[in-house]
């Protein structure tokens, strides 16, 4: 009787320790579900997946997007007969970045869409609206988008294809974003067939900033640098090459742009003048494995912090590379291909010490009638490298304006780092024109990036478009 | 206009919904018994308020004057279930029936704006199963056999999953059920049952190492038949209420802990020798990278949830249709999405609640025979209650169980009857006991 006593007693003990468990378990799944609801809802309802937001657009009249300084970049204005149209103040000039809202949504049409679907009026006039049947007004979205920026970039790629990216190194925050050809979304219903249309070869609807994928060209020795640093660590500096206008490695050669021979070559001046021979000779010498960590860790092959369409950027280099692999890969040919955009992120992280902050492009999302709803914080993807490393390379780009290909952007008026580059994409063809860089190069204000398709050299076509950026900004 | 109604309505539902909750657990203060009968009697009154707002609103959007009816017996039902249980045994738990019937009123209120076909199916199936069920405490009452045929309940169990094993309909690539005379039937919820009666019985008899093994085998072999039809979530749960069961009966730590260790491993072993296994977990991880197809229920979950947020969409505002079986695995999503997250929580809550009567139950059970039952049958409820919300949310991967009286489904629906009717026997036999004494 006395040990059946004492069973029951500790029987009980097992039930309570286990119903403690579970209560536990119940009360983790409660706040892990209060958490969905206060903090992570919004980030994951806002996909173009969820039906549920176009049905928000029953009750409520979609709300503006605005540049950082308050111009009205997507209206919806409504008629006496209750129908409502979409219109786009500034025609194409932001097509692709403001996107559209018919037709699917893309760019901020789609990254914002749950805020400008939301209506934080007050409450009492939501309810006389509600009452009465009307729509409540959507909330505004003010980006960090820069409109002066946004049409000098325009106007200087004219009527060339190509992407410019004009980003704050220090906080993520888009000035600018332009990609061409473009569309005006305002006459996006009548063009649609034939900007869809299989004959058509331009694609306007590409947001090239973020989309189009290239042969980095010589922008990439920028990568290959810090590769040959990091593998390099005491040594890099003694770096000398002399080059004679082409480089031969067994049957392969490696020209420099135009066969030019650079002559003797230390470390800088063959970054500055952008010889292919020397970087080739570096890719001959590269350990591959790190090599690969590292373009991994930069961002290719891999996901991109920004929240609008993109497209991944690739680095190819297998075990069994080549030396043909190896060569072309080091100048930036080869298979690799990257964004404009990611290009900049990487020069973003040059110019911020090696620190990349998440590219933005909502500033903060405010009611109606102008109060703040949500601000957004700049916030940091993480370290790309350190501090000793970006200050190696910002020099180097320094030198590329100051005493190389980058003379487009040389001025007294501020000080330019940049790199220059000329991509091959197919024989017989000009070169895709790159320029990458940031100003001024002892406190970086704004990054530039500018891709021009099949235009010429990066320091004949990209730099001076890029020239025409940094000068309206610092004429302010 | 009927916007508004809704709109407001809302949180008046949240509000009767919270008052509900709180009088559930501030049930557990009072000893008394008149304080308790008034508890529950509040209680009532804020499920009947609950149910008849939610049958307004959902008769307002679908204009459909068969809702009303259907209402009206509805009200009838709950009426005479609450009514006649305590007219009929007199010493029931009251607050134990006011949780099935607001449990049971939340899922018809949800499957009525669902689907009006299931909801009545469903309507249909509560009663034949509630009259069928409340026999049971009688019978526990009187036939005290029930404690010596372990092997019975050992043997139907595994037998019944064996068959659905071998000739079971294939849903969602798994074999859960089979169809006799044109009813689906789900014998895993019914096997849920008879395995707790199995190994209750079974340690009443004796735990000794014999036993221990024999019993933990045959557990095994329940285990492993789930497994092998790829029903994950009753496996599991079969598995958590054996260890469970097994520590309550042989108080011995190491069992517990060698068991977790056991399971751990042979999670993984699954994961890797299983494709479904490793399917969930890759849907859980990021289920965005397959959005279209196996990310596809779990993220319009996350769509549904989330877009109602904390106050919810009010009833017919939202589009809980677009998730893949919402009536029934994904129940939880649509109250969410609709009647809000505040509204679902409280829904846990109750649950729990649920729960925590079982355990005291088995704590105030003096024979092993029956503490190990109604403990058995709270840990079944608990896993499967946490299953199916952790699964809909992401904070778990998705097992596919259902949500016991509020999902669609009858097998689901008569077995829960059942456990909550053997739990309501016992306590009714524990009260029955302390009159006796008394006298």
């Amino acid at each position: 009787m006395r040990r059946k006593q004492t069973q029951r007693l500790d029987s009980n003990k097992s039930i309570l320790g286990i119903a403690y468990v579970f209560v536990g378990l119940f009360l983790c799944l409660l706040v892990y579900f209060g958490y969905f609801l206060q903090v992570r809802s919004q980030t994951v309802i806002n996909n173009s997946y969820n039906a549920r937001l176009d049905s928000f657009a029953d009750r409520i009249v979609r709300g503006e997007i605005l540049s950082s300084d308050g111009q009205v970049l997507a209206q919806t204005t409504v008629a006496d007969d209750g129908s409502e149209r979409r219109s786009y103040p500034f025609d194409s000039l932001f097509a692709h970045v403001v996107g559209y809202s018919d037709h699917g949504k893309t760019g901020l049409e789609s990254l914002a869409n749950f805020y400008l679907l939301s209506s934080h009026v007050n409450l009492v006039e939501r309810t006389a609206n509600e009452l009465a049947g009307d729509k409540n007004i959507g909330d505004n979205v003010v980006t960090t988008l820069d409109v002066g920026l946004q049409k000098v970039a325009s106007d200087a790629l004219g009527d060339h294809r190509g992407a410019v990216v004009v980003i704050e190194p220090s906080t993520g925050k888009v000035l600018a974003m332009v990609s061409k050809p473009g569309f005006n979304p305002n006459t996006l219903a009548q063009d649609w067939d034939s900007l869809i249309s299989g004959d058509n070869t331009k694609a306007q609807l590409l947001n090239r900033a973020t989309q189009g994928l290239y042969p980095p060209g010589s922008t990439f020795k920028i990568v290959t640098m810090l590769a040959y640093i990091r593998q390099h660590p005491n040594t890099w500096q003694d770096f000398t090459f002399d080059c004679d206008g082409s480089y031969q490695v067994g049957d392969y050669k490696i020209s420099c742009y135009h066969g030019e021979a650079h002559g003797h070559q230390d470390i800088r001046q063959a970054f500055a003048n952008s010889c292919n021979g020397a970087f080739a000779s570096m890719g001959l010498d590269f350990e591959l494995g790190g090599v690969r960590t590292m373009a991994n860790s930069l961002l290719f092959n891999s996901e991109l912090p920004i929240s609008i369409a993109y497209s991944k950027s690739s680095f190819v280099l297998a075990e069994d590379a080549g030396d043909w692999e190896r060569l072309q890969t080091a100048i930036g040919q080869g298979e690799t291909q990257m964004t404009p955009l990611h290009n900049a992120m990487i020069t973003s992280a040059i110019a911020n010490g090696g620190i990349l902050m998440k590219p933005y492009l909502i500033d903060h999302v405010e009611s109606a009638v102008g109060e703040t709803v949500q601000k957004f914080l700049p916030a940091s993807y993480g370290t790309l490298m350190n501090s000793a490393e970006a200050d190696t390379l910002s020099a180097l780009m320094r030198g590329v304006v100051t005493a190389g290909t980058g003379s487009a952007v040389r001025t007294d008026a501020y000080a330019v780092a940049g790199k220059t580059g000329s991509a091959e994409f197919e024989t017989g063809k000009e070169t895709h024109s790159w320029f990458t860089g940031f100003a001024p190069v002892d406190n970086p204000q704004i990054v530039v990036t500018v891709l021009v398709e099949e235009s010429g050299s990066g320091g004949k076509v990209a730099a001076p478009i890029a020239r025409k950026i940094f000068d309206e900004w610092f004429s302010r | 206009m009927t916007n508004v109604i809704i709109e407001v309505s809302k949180y008046v539902l949240i509000f009767l919904m919270a008052v509900y909750t709180y009088l559930n657990f501030s049930y557990f203060r009072f000893h008394d018994v008149w304080e308790q009968n008034r508890t529950c009697a509040r209680q009532n009154v804020m499920m009947f308020f609950i149910h008849l707002i939610a049958y307004a609103i959902l008769f307002l959007k679908s204009e459909d004057e068969r809702v009303v009816l259907f209402y009206l017996a509805q009200l009838v039902f709950f009426t005479a279930y609450i009514g006649l249980y305590r007219l009929f045994y007199r010493n029931m738990s009251r607050i134990l029936v006011n949780n099935m019937c607001m449990l049971l009123c939340v899922g018809f209120i949800m499957l009525t704006r669902l689907s009006f076909d299931k909801a009545i199916r469903q309507f249909l199936i509560v009663a034949v199963s509630a009259l069928i069920t409340w026999i049971i405490p009688f019978i526990m009452d009187r036939v005290w056999q029930l404690a010596k045929i372990p092997w019975i309940y050992g043997f139907i169990g595994l037998g019944l999953l064996v068959g659905v094993w071998i000739i079971g309909n294939n849903s969602f690539g798994a074999q859960l059920s089979v169809t006799i005379g044109g009813i689906a039937f789900q014998p895993s919820e019914f096997v849920k049952i008879s395995f707790v009666f199995f190994v209750a019985t079974m340690f009443y008899q004796d735990t000794d190492r014999r036993t221990i093994i024999l019993t933990t085998a045959m557990a095994g072999a329940h285990v492993l038949v789930l497994v092998l039809s790829k029903d994950l979530g009753s496996a599991l749960i079969f598995f958590i209420t054996y260890l469970a069961m097994l520590f309550v009966a042989t108080t011995d730590v190491l069992y517990l802990l060698g068991g977790l260790l056991g399971g751990c491993g042979a999670s993984v072993l699954a994961y890797h020798l299983f494709a479904h296994v490793r399917t969930r977990v890759e849907a859980w991880r990021n289920p965005w990278a397959d959005i279209d197809n196996r990310g596809y229920q779990i993220t319009q979950s996350l769509f549904a949830i989330g877009t109602g947020g904390w106050f919810g969409m009010g009833l017919y505002q939202g589009m809980p249709y677009k998730i893949p079986v919402v009536e029934k695995d994904f129940i939880f999503s649509a109250i969410s999405e609709e009647l809000g997250g505040i509204f679902a929580m409280c829904v846990i809550l109750i649950c729990v609640g649920c729960f925590l009567q079982f355990v005291m139950i088995s704590a105030k059970m003096q024979a092993l025979f029956y503490k190990l039952i109604a403990f058995g049958l709270a840990v079944v409820y608990a896993v499967q209650v946490f299953l199916t919300i952790g699964g809909v949310t992401k904070f778990i991967p998705s097992t596919g169980v259902t949500l016991p009286f509020v999902s669609y489904g009858g097998s689901s629906v008569l077995s829960t009857f059942i456990l909550f009717g053997v739990i309501q026997g016992l306590y009714i036999l524990k009260k029955n006991d302390e009159e006796d004494e008394e006298e």
